[in-house]
C-alpha cells in the first residue's frame, strides 16, 4: 500500500470522526449529565442544517455567519425545553430509572414534532450548496477545502468545551452534576440551571454539526434520525457520559467507517451497527467508561 | 353494593368479547371493502401493541424491537409465500420471530433499562443494513414482490392472530407466570430473591411476544405485494407501539389495545391526506401524555370515574 492510498483512507475517516466526535458530544452532555438519551437530537442537526443553507441560498449569508446565529438560537430552544419539558418529568418521576425511560419516549415525542414542522416548512426535497468546495492536494491525494475546515471547526470546538468543562467553575457544576445530581444540588449548585444548561449546550452542538454538515453533505428535512443513531453509536463507544470518550470515539468510528468503505462500501453502516451491538453486549460502559 | 356491581361486571366482559367476536367473524360478508381493509389495519396495530405490551407492560423494559420481528415476518412472507401454503407461511414467521427473539432475549435481556431500549433499536438497524447488502450483492435485487392474497382471508387471519394474542395476553396476565413478571418490573432483585427465575422469565416472555409480531408481519406482506429492507424493517413499526400503548396506559390489560385502536383509526384517515400533521399530531400527544398522562388513557379514564363517584357521594350528604 501507497503512502497516497493510505491518506486516502485515514484523512476522510478523520474528517468524518471529527463531525462525528462533534455530533457525539452534544448527546454526551445531554445522556452523561441530564441524563436524556435524546433521539430527538439529529432533529437540531437537521434545523442547524436547514438554516444555515435557507441563510446562504436566501440571504447569501456566510455559513459562519449563520453558525454565531444559529448555534446560540438552538442553545436557547434546548434550555427552555429542558426547562419546561424536562424539568416537569424529572419532578415528577419516582426515581432516576424511571426519569430516563420517560425522558426517551418524551424525546420521541420531540422527535416527532421538530420534524413534521420541518416537513412542513422546508418540504421532503434534498438540497444542498456549495461553498468553500476547492480542491486541496494533501501529500498527493486530493480533499474539498470545506471539509478540512469543517474538521477544523470540530477540533476547535471540541477542544474549548474540553476546556470550558475542566477549568470554569460552571464546568465543574457540571461535572459534579455528572456524579451526581442529587449531592451536587446539596453542595449550593443550582442543579436545574446546569441541566437546562447541558440540554442547551447538547443542542447548540448539534446545530453547530448541522451547519458544519451543509456545507459538505446534501441535506433535507428527514437527515435527522442518521445523525442520532451515529451520535447514540459513538457515545456508547466512547462511554456513556465521557466528553472525551466521545471525542476519541468519534473518530475511531469514522476511521473504521472508511476502512470498511474501501473494501466494501454496502458494508460501512453494517458495521457501524455491528460494533454498536457487540459492544453493548461485551462492554457497555464503552472505551472511557466507569 | 361494591361487590355486586364488580359480579356484575365479570359477567359483563365475557359477554360483550362473544359478541365482539361474532360481530368481527361475519363482518365481510356485509361491511364494504374499505371497512375490511380499515379494520385489517387497525387490527395490526392492535397485534403489534399488545404484544409488545405483554413484555414491556409489567416488566418495564422497553423494546424497540418489535420492527425487527416484524420485519422477519415480511421476509419469511416473500422467500416463502411462492411455495409453501398460507397458513404454512404465518406459523413458520411466528416460530421465526420465537427462536430469534429466544436468541436475542437471551444474549441481552441482562442489559438494564435504556441500554436494552438501544440495543433493540440497533439490532433492527442492523438487521436492515445487512439485509440490504446481502441482497443487492447475492440476489441482485434490492426489493421482492409478495404474493397476493385478497383481502378478506388477510382480515381473517389477521383477527386470528388478533384473537390468539388476547387470549394469550389475558392467561399470562391471571397466571402465576404474569405475576411473577409483574414482580419484575417492580423490583427485579427482589423478584430473584424470592426465587423467581428471572432472565428465562424475561427471555421466555420476549420470546411469545414476538411470536404475534412475526405472524402480524407475514400477513401483512401479502398485502403490501413489494417489501425491501427499508420497508419491511421501518423503525416506525418499533416506534408506534411503544407509543400507542403509553397513550392508551401501559400498566391496565386494555390500554395498549385503547391506544392502539384510536391511533390506528387516526392514522388510516389523516396519513394519506396530512401526512406531517398526523405525525405532528402523534408527536404532540405522546408528549402529553408522557408528561400528564402517565397512566394514559385508562388511567385518565379512572380518575375522571373516581371524580363522578366521589361528587355522587357528596350529593348523597354523608
Amino acid at each position: 500500500m501507497t503512502t497516497v492510498r493510505i491518506l486516502e483512507i485515514v484523512i476522510p475517516g478523520l474528517l468524518l470522526g471529527g463531525l462525528y466526535a462533534l455530533i457525539a458530544m452534544g448527546l454526551s452532555l445531554q445522556y452523561g449529565v441530564a441524563r436524556i438519551l435524546n433521539f430527538s437530537h439529529g432533529e437540531f442537526i437537521m434545523l442547524g442544517a436547514l438554516t444555515t443553507w435557507t441563510l446562504f441560498t436566501a440571504l447569501g449569508v456566510n455559513p459562519f455567519l449563520a453558525l454565531a446565529m444559529c448555534g446560540p438560537a438552538a442553545f436557547v430552544i434546548g434550555f427552555f425545553i429542558h426547562r419546561t419539558l424536562y424539568k416537569r418529568l424529572l419532578i415528577s418521576s419516582p426515581s432516576p430509572a424511571v426519569f430516563e425511560s420517560s425522558s426517551m419516549l418524551a424525546s420521541f415525542g420531540l422527535m416527532f414534532v421538530i420534524q413534521n414542522i420541518a416537513l412542513l416548512a422546508w418540504g421532503p426535497e434534498i438540497r444542498g450548496y456549495s461553498y468553500l468546495s476547492i480542491p486541496v492536494n494533501l501529500g498527493g491525494a486530493l480533499f474539498g477545502a470545506n471539509r478540512l475546515v469543517t474538521l477544523g471547526v470540530a477540533i476547535v470546538i471540541g477542544m474549548t468545551f474540553y476546556l470550558f468543562i475542566s477549568l470554569t467553575r460552571t464546568g465543574k457544576a457540571i461535572r459534579a452534576a455528572a456524579q451526581d445530581p442529587a449531592a451536587a444540588g446539596l453542595m449550593g449548585v443550582n442543579i436545574n440551571s446546569v441541566l437546562a444548561l447541558c440540554f442547551g449546550l447538547g443542542a447548540g452542538l448539534a446545530s453547530v454539526a448541522g451547519m458544519l454538515i451543509s456545507m459538505c453533505y446534501p441535506v433535507h428535512a428527514v437527515m435527522g434520525r442518521e445523525y442520532t443513531i451515529i451520535a447514540i453509536i459513538v457515545v456508547v463507544l466512547g462511554g456513556l457520559g465521557s466528553i472525551p470518550g466521545s471525542f476519541i470515539g468519534g473518530f475511531l468510528l469514522g476511521l473504521i467507517g472508511s476502512i470498511v468503505t474501501q473494501i466494501e462500501p454496502g458494508l460501512a453502516l453494517v458495521a457501524y451497527y455491528a460494533i454498536f451491538v457487540l459492544l453493548l453486549l461485551i462492554k457497555p460502559t464503552g472505551l472511557m467508561g466507569k | 353494593m361494591d361487590i355486586a356491581r364488580l359480579d356484575l361486571r365479570k359477567m359483563w366482559t365475557p359477554a360483550l368479547l362473544l359478541i365482539a367476536l361474532a360481530l368481527f367473524a361475519t363482518l365481510p360478508l356485509y361491511a364494504s371493502r374499505y371497512l375490511v381493509i380499515l379494520l385489517t389495519s387497525i387490527a395490526m396495530y392492535v397485534v403489534l401493541t399488545g404484544s409488545w405490551a405483554i413484555f414491556s407492560g409489567p416488566t418495564g423494559y422497553i423494546s424497540l424491537a418489535p420492527a425487527a420481528f416484524f420485519g422477519l415476518g415480511i421476509y419469511t412472507s416473500a422467500v416463502l409465500g411462492r411455495t409453501s401454503p398460507l397458513p404454512a407461511v404465518i406459523l413458520v414467521a411466528g416460530l421465526a420471530s420465537f427462536l430469534v427473539a429466544l436468541f436475542v432475549g437471551a444474549l441481552t435481556l441482562r442489559l438494564k433499562g435504556i441500554y436494552f431500549a438501544m440495543f433493540t433499536f440497533g439490532l433492527v438497524e442492523l438487521i436492515k443494513y445487512f439485509l440490504l447488502w446481502y441482497e443487492v450483492e447475492f440476489t441482485g435485487t434490492r426489493g421482492r414482490f409478495v404474493v397476493v392474497v385478497d383481502n378478506t382471508t388477510i382480515y381473517y387471519v389477521m383477527f386470528i392472530i388478533l384473537a390468539t394474542l388476547l387470549l394469550t395476553a389475558y392467561l399470562i396476565r391471571r397466571s402465576r407466570f404474569g405475576m411473577a413478571l409483574q414482580s419484575i418490573g417492580e423490583c427485579e432483585e427482589a423478584a430473584a430473591h424470592i426465587g423467581v427465575n428471572v432472565n428465562l422469565l424475561k427471555t421466555v416472555t420476549f420470546a411469545i411476544s414476538a411470536i404475534f409480531i412475526g405472524m402480524a408481519g407475514a400477513i401483512m406482506a401479502t398485502r403490501w405485494t413489494y417489501v425491501d429492507p427499508y420497508i419491511a424493517f421501518n423503525p416506525l413499526f418499533s416506534f408506534m407501539p411503544v407509543l400507542m400503548a403509553i397513550f392508551g396506559g401501559i400498566g391496565r390489560f386494555g390500554g395498549p389495545i385503547l391506544g392502539a385502536v384510536v391511533f390506528a383509526y387516526l392514522e388510516e384517515t389523516l396519513i394519506t391526506r396530512f401526512p406531517y400533521y398526523y405525525m405532528l399530531l402523534f408527536g404532540i400527544v405522546l408528549i402529553i401524555a408522557v408528561v400528564y398522562l402517565p397512566n394514559g388513557l385508562v388511567g385518565l379514564a379512572q380518575i375522571l370515574q373516581k371524580r363522578i363517584s366521589e361528587r355522587r357521594h357528596a350529593h348523597t350528604g354523608r
